[in-house]
């Protein structure tokens, strides 16, 4: 999608976002609250109409094409609701013959990997077996495009290990997933390529490896002589000094010109911290805040 | 005990605060009906003998006698004006009062916020008491503002004052048999609807009773509505029948605390049962009827016992037209079956706005189902916008049809073992078919205005309401004849009986058509809400 611009009465929400996503890839779409992770998936679904930009979805437009796309397609809510008077497997049956079928076996060993009591009624379940309803529902027909809206608020750690599993799964047959959430490690372990979006704008794409790049270095070293205009070093940020101590994060472009500076000072220990994603988004997180 | 109830000003604070603009408009409306009623009955018979002629035609009219309830003193002008604000308003205003009710217990519990609210500093009973406070409050508010009213529209101030009270006291019973039903059952919806079942089972009951001759009269008196009219405001003033509604809602209150120490939040008195694993649904139209079927079932059953009991007491009413002016007014509608056939044609009438009530609360489920986030799973799935709507407002269309079918077979039949004649049957039922498209209509435009704010279906209830009132007083008040034709009831035609308009079902039925094909395509090209 290019340029997707959508208002509610007059605040604007999505301001020219632009998202792709490769087929045959887990991509994880990440964002502060509010950011509009839920409203550009509910255009992707048809469900809103955009109120400008292009779009497509599977070789389809999806607001004219939305019904034989959804066939190719399958969707879990971020909010999860049940009607209160069907069951569990009734949901998981209704939806997938709405999406012209689902497979008896896929269900039924989904059903057992997420140990799901398919028998209660909607508003029996609680909030991680409603999840799970939705998980199920989506995960067991055989679609091209899976589109999950924090799939595991909710579950419990073994739930998401199992959940995980399946998501590698799906990867191994060659289909396409685009994954919202705000758990970091789960889009680390998962996800080939992320999206972060903020104020309604995709801020930063890449592969994972891409964003790691950007991700800042912890570098503390101690010096025999500190170097002037450490600080100023391109790439180079919140540099500190103890003493005969530094402490800096350092972008990967600034590490050349950081390790020459404190060589010419004379380097007698030198640790590094590994760039870790979390800071990165964290980063971005944080400049929502005026 | 203390903490039971901790909380409960914060909670009724909150529910005012949601209900700023409900609770006013609709008490302004009901003090703004009888105030109404009593300026323009003043002015219509300024004199006594006029009053006394009035009177005596509705008392000895069946079909009035059964919706109004009797006049207890030809004299009165009092009585006369408040004729229909007695049981009809006070059946109404009920509704409102159980709405209410349930709207800030049971349904609140349904939608997880009252989870929100029980974890602070709120009492386990909190929010049923302060439900009933606003509610009983209202329901003072209501009586006091009537009361000042008609005294204002110069009437005798004592039986202001007691109609006033009457209707305070029976918005409280209400209230009362409201939060029973709250705790009883698992939704708001199904809470509403026990409640309406009572209120549209008292409004029966004196029906019947009202027609000593034809019934038994003692019905009247195990109603709370017969207890308003018993009370007999600006016909006797009897302030002691008051102790019956507030001896019952002195009842009913304790018990709905009681039930709710005993049960769980969410959980009504019955534990869910385990259900299938394995679903047979597979379309929009079978997930609708799913949804729809426990409303349908509870409103046949209802209409049968209510249009059975009607039909075999019809009748008897020509029997109860003692008074010797009424002998030409016989002559002049054909006789005694012609009257049969104007009390069986104003039933029909009757049912047919009742019904219309069912094809608004079933096709208003399309809003609900959006504001819930079902029509986003189902729509997030290969299933088409137009068929998903479309098998919702079918189902209420059908829902209608089917309503007023058992009510025409099931008042034929009353009718029919009452006189031995079984082609009553088809006649009756013909009859009652006829009056389908009118509230077709609504459901229409129920379904037009969803289709282009899906948080406005309430505006269905109020054109509902609009509409009532202008058939009721459209006359009274002088409103011109364009007016009243707004109301699609004043089209249907008025069978059996010599003059029906057959023309209306046409244009009715396409009124209805365009409404549903308007709302439908709107619906569309919005972007669905969340
Ligand atoms: N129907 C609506 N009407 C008005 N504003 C809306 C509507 N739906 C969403 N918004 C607004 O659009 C913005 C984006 O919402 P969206 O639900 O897409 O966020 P999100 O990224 O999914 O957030 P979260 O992480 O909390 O799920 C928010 O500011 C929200 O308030
Ligand atoms: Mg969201």
């Amino acid at each position: 999608m290019v340029g997707l611009v959508k208002h509610f009465g007059r605040t604007k929400v999505l301001n020219e976002l632009n998202l792709s996503v490769a087929q045959g890839e887990v991509h994880g779409f990440l964002g502060p609250n509010g950011a509009g992770k839920t409203t550009t998936l509910r255009i992707l679904l048809g469900l809103l109409r955009a109120d400008a930009g292009t779009m497509r979805l599977l070789g389809g437009d999806p607001w004219l094409d939305a019904v034989d796309l959804h066939r190719r397609l399958a969707y879990v809510p971020g909010d999860v609701a049940l009607w209160p008077t069907l069951t569990g497997g009734e949901v998981i049956d209704l939806l997938g013959r709405l999406r012209g079928g689902l497979e008896p076996q896929r269900r039924a060993s989904l059903i057992e990997r997420f140990e799901l009591d398919p028998t209660k009624k909607g508003r029996a379940y609680s909030k991680g077996n409603r999840q799970k309803v939705a998980l199920v529902a989506a995960l067991a027909s055989d679609v091209e495009l899976l589109l999950l809206d924090e799939p595991t608020s909710g579950l419990d750690p073994l739930m998401e290990e199992e959940f995980r599993h399946y998501i590698n799964e799906v990867r191994g047959d060659g289909r396409t997933v685009l994954l919202s959430s705000h758990i970091l490690s789960e889009v680390e372990a998962l996800c080939d390529r992320v999206s972060i979006i903020r104020d309604g704008e995709v801020v930063e794409s890449g592969t994972m490896a891409q964003l790691r790049h950007l991700a800042r270095t912890t570098v503390s070293a101690d010096l025999t002589t500190v170097p002037e205009g450490l600080a100023d070093l391109p790439g180079v940020h919140d540099v500190v000094v103890q003493g005969q101590r530094i402490t800096a994060s350092v972008e990967a472009r600034g590490m050349a010109p950081l390790m020459a500076a404190m060589s010419a000072g004379g380097v007698t220990a030198v640790t590094s911290a590994p760039p870790t994603l979390e800071e990165l988004f964290l980063r971005y997180y944080q400049k929502a805040q005026p | 005990m203390t903490g039971e109830l901790t909380g409960t000003a914060a909670l009724v604070r909150l529910a005012l605060r949601r209900d700023r603009w409900l609770i006013p408009a609709w008490v302004g409306f009901f003090v703004a009906i009888a105030t109404f009623s009593a300026t323009a009955t003043v002015d219509l018979y300024p004199d006594e003998s006029s009053r006394i002629a009035a009177a005596n035609t509705i008392n000895s009219t069946a079909a009035l006698v059964a919706l109004y309830g009797p006049i207890y003193d030809p004299t009165s002008l009092g009585a006369l004006a408040m004729i229909k604000m007695t049981a009809v308003y006070a059946a109404l205003l009920s509704v409102l009062m159980v709405i209410l009710v349930v709207r800030h217990t049971r349904a609140e519990e349904e939608t997880g916020r009252l989870e929100l609210v029980g974890a602070g500093v709120v009492g386990r009973a909190a929010p049923l008491a302060a439900a009933l406070l606003v509610v009983g409050g209202a329901s003072a508010l209501m009586g006091l503002l009537a009361a000042a009213g008609l005294a204002g529209a110069g009437l005798p101030i004592s039986g202001s004052l007691v109609f006033g009270a009457g209707w305070a006291a029976t918005g409280l019973c209400f209230a009362a048999v409201a939060a029973v039903a709250a705790q009883a059952t698992t939704g708001g919806r199904a809470a509403n609807g026990l409640g309406f079942m009572v209120i549209a089972l008292a409004y029966m009951a004196r029906a019947i009773g009202d027609l000593a001759e034809a019934g038994p009269g003692w019905l009247s008196w195990l109603s709370p509505i017969g207890w308003n009219q018993q009370i007999r405001a600006f016909a006797g003033d009897r302030w002691s029948v008051l102790v019956l509604p507030l001896a019952a809602t002195a009842l009913l209150m304790p018990a709905s605390f009681a039930l709710r120490r005993r049960r769980d939040l969410g959980s009504g008195l019955l534990r869910d049962q385990p259900g299938p694993a394995v679903g047979r649904l597979s379309s929009p139209i079978g997930l609708a009827w799913r949804l729809q079927r426990p409303l349908l079932l509870a409103w046949t059953a209802g209409s049968a016992l209510l249009a059975f009991v009607m039909g075999s007491i019809a009748h008897n009413v020509a029997g109860l037209l003692d008074s010797p002016g009424m002998a030409k007014i016989i002559q002049q509608l054909g006789g005694e079956q012609g009257l049969t056939d104007a009390f069986l044609a104003a039933e029909l009438g009757l049912f047919s706005t009742i019904v219309a009530a069912y094809g608004i609360s079933a096709v208003a489920r399309l809003g609900t189902e959006e504001s819930a986030g079902h029509a986003e799973a189902v729509l997030a799935t290969a299933s088409p916008r137009i068929p998903w709507a479309a098998s919702h407002w079918l189902l209420a269309l059908a829902g209608v049809a089917w309503l007023l079918l058992v009510a025409g077979v099931t008042t034929g039949l009353g009718h029919a073992l009452a006189v031995g004649d079984s082609s009553q049957v088809l006649r009756i039922t013909v009859a009652a078919l006829a009056r389908i498209p009118a509230a077709w209509v609504l459901v229409g435009l129920v379904v037009a205005v969803w289709g282009v704010w899906p948080h406005a279906t309430a505006v269905g209830w109020g054109a509902y309401a609009a509409f009532i009132v202008v058939a009721e007083f459209g006359q009274l008040w002088g409103l011109p004849r364009w007016v009243m034709d707004f109301s699609p009831f004043t089209h249907s035609p008025v069978l059996p009986g010599p003059d029906a308009k057959l023309a209306g079902i046409v244009w009715l039925t396409m009124v209805a058509g365009a409404l549903l094909a308007g709302g439908s395509a709107a619906f569309r090209h919005r972007d669905l809400a969340g």
